[in-house]
């Protein structure tokens, strides 16, 4: 049958009615419900999950992809000359958007975690670093390192390339794995719905014949079970996302350097994706409860 | 209004009715007899689409009943009122709610509707009974609730299976009574029943005729009765 969302809608907000037909049932409701809450409360941690590694596998690739370091070790002496010589070439690279040396600072900075704050990198045969920006379309990377093996031949050039593929490709798998995990959570919840309103459509089977007897149309009893489980999905995914969320918001908060463990969570608008779920949920449950009341009428007379 | 076509069904393997053609015409008052297991309940099912005949043709209100879909078949129940043998309501709604769930599974819920219901159930005496639930109800009064429920929607056609089967004497005078009733207001009333008496008493009250089930085939019953 067809439905559109007004329908669906109108429904919801409904035929009480129609509810009333049908007699409540406590404990296989709350089932359902609770059913629904976990199913959400992991469809947001499915969720976070992808998020974050969408965003890591992004971060790696744009920031890595952008960059390249260039490494000069050559002796105390003769360090400025080729460092010269190397920005010169890379001057004259075609796609490469600027390079620059590191001053000293920079260096130390970046050896600071392991050397200490003291360290006097001016007496120390340090290699200078290049930091080379990549423009649109980027470097050719075999090109470039056989020119500076000619022109400056303590130059190693780094592009990343080699570290970068498997982390990006490790991330990208895993917010696949995310987004999989989301859709066969919403499957498993369309089964255990469909199991549940099927076993109260079997429960109801008097009450679906005396609303026959009485000239009720499929579509209005159909109603009085879809509204129910549509409700019952909604609510109990409503509660599973709000627990969910508050999980999430309880783990420890992501550091600077942060791993990707600490990482997991929403980020400014990636909160409001977790609101979805309930809403989704509630269309489940309606698609399920209609197949399965559609299923069960069409068998009677 | 309804109407059998040489009507032939059967169940698995043996047939149970066959060649009946019948056309029930408005305001009339049948009887329907016949042994136990004859068809009775059968006949009546095909007379309100509740099964559809394994060969010839059922028309109800000029429409044949294997052209109609579902949604067709629950417009057609609605001009039909259907009191079964064994009655069944919603057990969780009070007795007036029952009564009144054809007019809600309709969308006829306005305010003189529920006035014509109190009406109703004075008129069949349920009016004390109104908030019990179903299963509080004695027998007679089950069927009397049935044939109340049967007739909110003013249907062309009651058709009524072993309306008498649980009740006694006394309360069988008062149901007869109350389809007599119906049908002066111009209901056509087909009652399936194998109590003779009940036909008998009938008979001083309205122009019954008298149908029998026999042989897998439907006969006019004689004026023996």
């Amino acid at each position: 049958m067809k439905f559109t969302p007004s329908d669906m809608l109108s429904m919801l907000v409904g035929d009480p009615q129609a509810d009333r037909m049908v007699p409540p049932t406590g404990f296989t409701a709350r089932l359902t419900v609770i059913t629904a809450a976990i199913m959400a409360f992991l469809a947001v941690f499915a969720l976070a999950l992808s998020l974050a590694a969408g965003r890591l596998a992004d971060r790696w690739g744009e920031e890595l992809a952008r960059s390249a370091t260039l490494r000069i070790s050559a002796p105390a002496e003769q360090m400025a000359d080729q460092t010269a010589a190397a920005l010169r070439v890379l001057e004259t690279t075609a796609g490469v958007a600027s390079a620059r040396a590191l001053s000293d600072d920079e260096q130390r900075a970046l050896l600071e975690p392991w050397f200490g704050p003291d360290v006097p990198v001016d007496t120390l045969p340090i290699p200078q670093l290049i930091e080379v920006i990549e423009g649109d379309p980027g470097f050719d990377a075999q090109g470039l390192r056989l020119r500076l093996q000619a022109e400056v031949p303590g130059a190693v050039l780094d592009d990343h390339t080699r570290w970068r593929r498997p982390l990006v490709e490790a991330a990208s798998r895993l917010r696949l794995l995310g987004w999989t995990s989301i859709a066969l959570i919403f499957a498993a919840m369309a089964a255990m719905i469909t199991l549940a309103a099927n076993a109260a459509l079997a429960a109801n089977a008097q009450v679906i014949a005396v609303l026959r007897l009485v000239g009720a149309r499929d579509s209005y009893i159909a109603q009085a079970f879809v509204r129910r489980y549509t409700l019952r999905a909604l609510s109990g995914a409503g509660i599973g996302m709000l627990a969910g969320l508050i999980a999430v918001a309880l783990l420890p908060a992501a550091q600077a350097e942060g791993g990707f463990l600490t990482g997991l969570g929403f980020t400014g608008p990636g909160w409001l994706w977790p609101l979805i779920i309930p809403p989704l949920a509630a269309v489940v449950g309606f698609v399920a409860t209609q197949a399965a009341a559609r299923r069960t009428l069409r068998e009677l007379s | 209004m309804i109407e059998l076509d040489n009507v032939a069904y059967s169940y698995g393997g043996g047939e149970l009715l066959s060649g009946i053609t019948f056309d029930m015409q408005p305001g009339s008052f049948h009887f329907l007899t016949g042994p136990s297991g004859s068809g009775k309940t059968t006949f009546l099912k095909l007379c309100y689409g509740a099964l559809v005949p394994t060969a010839g043709h059922v028309r109800l209100f000029d429409r044949d009943v294997r052209g109609m879909t579902r949604d067709d078949i629950a417009m057609a129940r609605r001009r039909v009122g259907v009191v079964h043998q064994d009655v069944q309501f919603l057990d969780h709604l009070p007795v007036a709610d029952n009564v009144a769930l054809p007019l809600t599974v309709s969308g006829r819920t306005k305010i003189d509707e529920l006035a014509n219901l109190k009406e109703l159930l004075s008129w069949v005496g349920l009016k004390s009974r109104a908030d019990a639930l179903p299963p509080e109800l004695s027998g007679g009064e089950r069927q009397r609730a049935a044939l109340a429920r049967a007739v909110i929607m003013s249907p062309d056609v009651i058709l009524a299976d072993e309306p008498t089967g649980n009740v006694d004497w006394e309360m069988s005078q008062r149901l007869l009574r109350l389809l007599v009733e119906l049908n002066k207001m111009g209901k056509t009333i087909m009652i399936a029943t194998h109590d003779l008496a009940l036909i008998r008493a009938a008979k001083t009250q309205v122009q019954a005729r008298v149908l029998r089930i026999a042989n897998r085939q439907l006969q006019l019953a004689g004026a023996d009765l």
